[in-house]
């Protein structure tokens, strides 16, 4: 099998980051990895830097992975999560400035076709420009 | 003085403890402009520093910084936890790469500061900590060595704290409220006046 690039999403709410995942899977089909992470370690809405590490690692690719967050703080958390994978991962990670939804399934598409993470971000990117 | 891993340990143990104190208040702040749980999220964060406590005192200055950072950085959550984790992280760095305690300390601060900035991609004005790490530093940078550098940092921190309060939010949580942003204190600025209260009066006990 065709090594993909992974899709992390990083929602403040679990249920709507396992909601995007479902539409991922159901529209893009299981060739591309898709990991989710929501809500803090009390159960209440939140983003946490742990649950991120551990979807980048379920999402792992050596293509890479590529993070779609929903508000700021998942955002920040994201990028602080990247920053603790050890050097030699951490290059192969990013976090798209895309809305979190359109912009998983548009990756999670892109990524199917074997395209390179800059790729994938781009597409998901695009959803952004104004 | 110098800071040894007993002092540094005191500083540590208090500011934890008051952070812990304070996070009703924290919460009650942070219910008005934000999403209401930066008093829990502090809570847990400086629980788990406390937890570490004993480790950290057995380590070199610089790492016991790092450790303090990345502890905050796994159990904080929030967008406060890399903010607060990354200010411990690049203190700990600086020290790490050669700056002393206490003869560099607005040195250390600044590399600080200048992450939590590059973190948050933010800058004063913003009503966010930064308002109060901002002025603390610049205490430190104009009044190193004199005999009342602990009252001076502890007043501009609670002037930086209060700034906040007609500042109008552009990052963060609060930002989405536009103007009704104004006339509420930042929960953010709070805790990071609370930090550094907390080392004035340890400081100032151990002096």
């Amino acid at each position: 099998m065709m090594d993909t690039v992974g899709i992390v999403i990083v929602s403040h709410s679990r249920d709507v980051a396992k909601g995007t995942a479902d539409m991922v899977r159901q529209m893009v089909g299981s060739e591309v990895k898709v990991a989710f992470c929501g809500g803090n370690p009390d159960g209440g809405l939140g983003t946490n830097v742990p649950s991120i590490i551990a979807a980048i690692d379920a999402a792992w690719s050596p293509k890479g992975v590529a993070i779609l967050v929903d508000l700021g703080g998942a955002e920040t958390n994201s990028e602080m999560a990247v920053e603790m994978l050890d050097e030699h991962r951490r290059p192969l990670v990013v976090v798209c400035n895309a809305p979190i939804v359109e912009g998983a399934v548009m990756a999670a598409t892109e990524a199917a076709g074997g395209s390179s993470l800059d790729e994938v971000r781009a597409v998901a990117e695009e959803l952004s420009a104004e | 003085m110098t800071i040894d891993s007993e002092t540094l340990k005191s500083l540590v143990q208090a500011a934890a403890e008051r952070v812990i104190a304070s996070a009703p208040e924290l919460t009650t702040l942070d219910q008005a402009i934000g999403d209401g749980d930066h008093g829990a999220n502090m809570k847990r964060g400086f629980e788990a520093v406390l937890g570490k406590l004993d480790a950290i005192g057995t380590l070199p200055t610089g790492d016991a910084l790092k450790t303090i950072g990345k502890t905050l950085v796994m159990t904080v959550g929030g967008a406060s936890g890399p903010l607060y984790g990354s200010f411990f992280m690049a203190a700990g760095d600086a020290i790490g790469q050669g700056k002393q305690l206490p003869e560099d300390l607005a040195e250390v601060m600044s590399r600080g500061v200048d992450a939590v900035c590059a973190r948050g991609r933010a800058t004063r004005g913003e009503k966010t900590m930064l308002d109060v790490l901002f002025p603390v530093l610049e205490t430190l940078q104009a009044h190193a060595g004199e005999p009342d550098l602990i009252e001076r940092v502890r007043l501009a921190a609670s002037a930086g704290v209060e700034s906040t309060t007609p500042m109008q939010a552009t990052k963060g949580r609060a930002s989405f409220l536009g103007a009704r942003s104004i006339g509420h204190r930042d929960p953010g600025a709070q805790s990071s006046c609370v930090l550094v209260h907390s080392v004035c009066n340890t400081l100032e006990v151990l002096q």
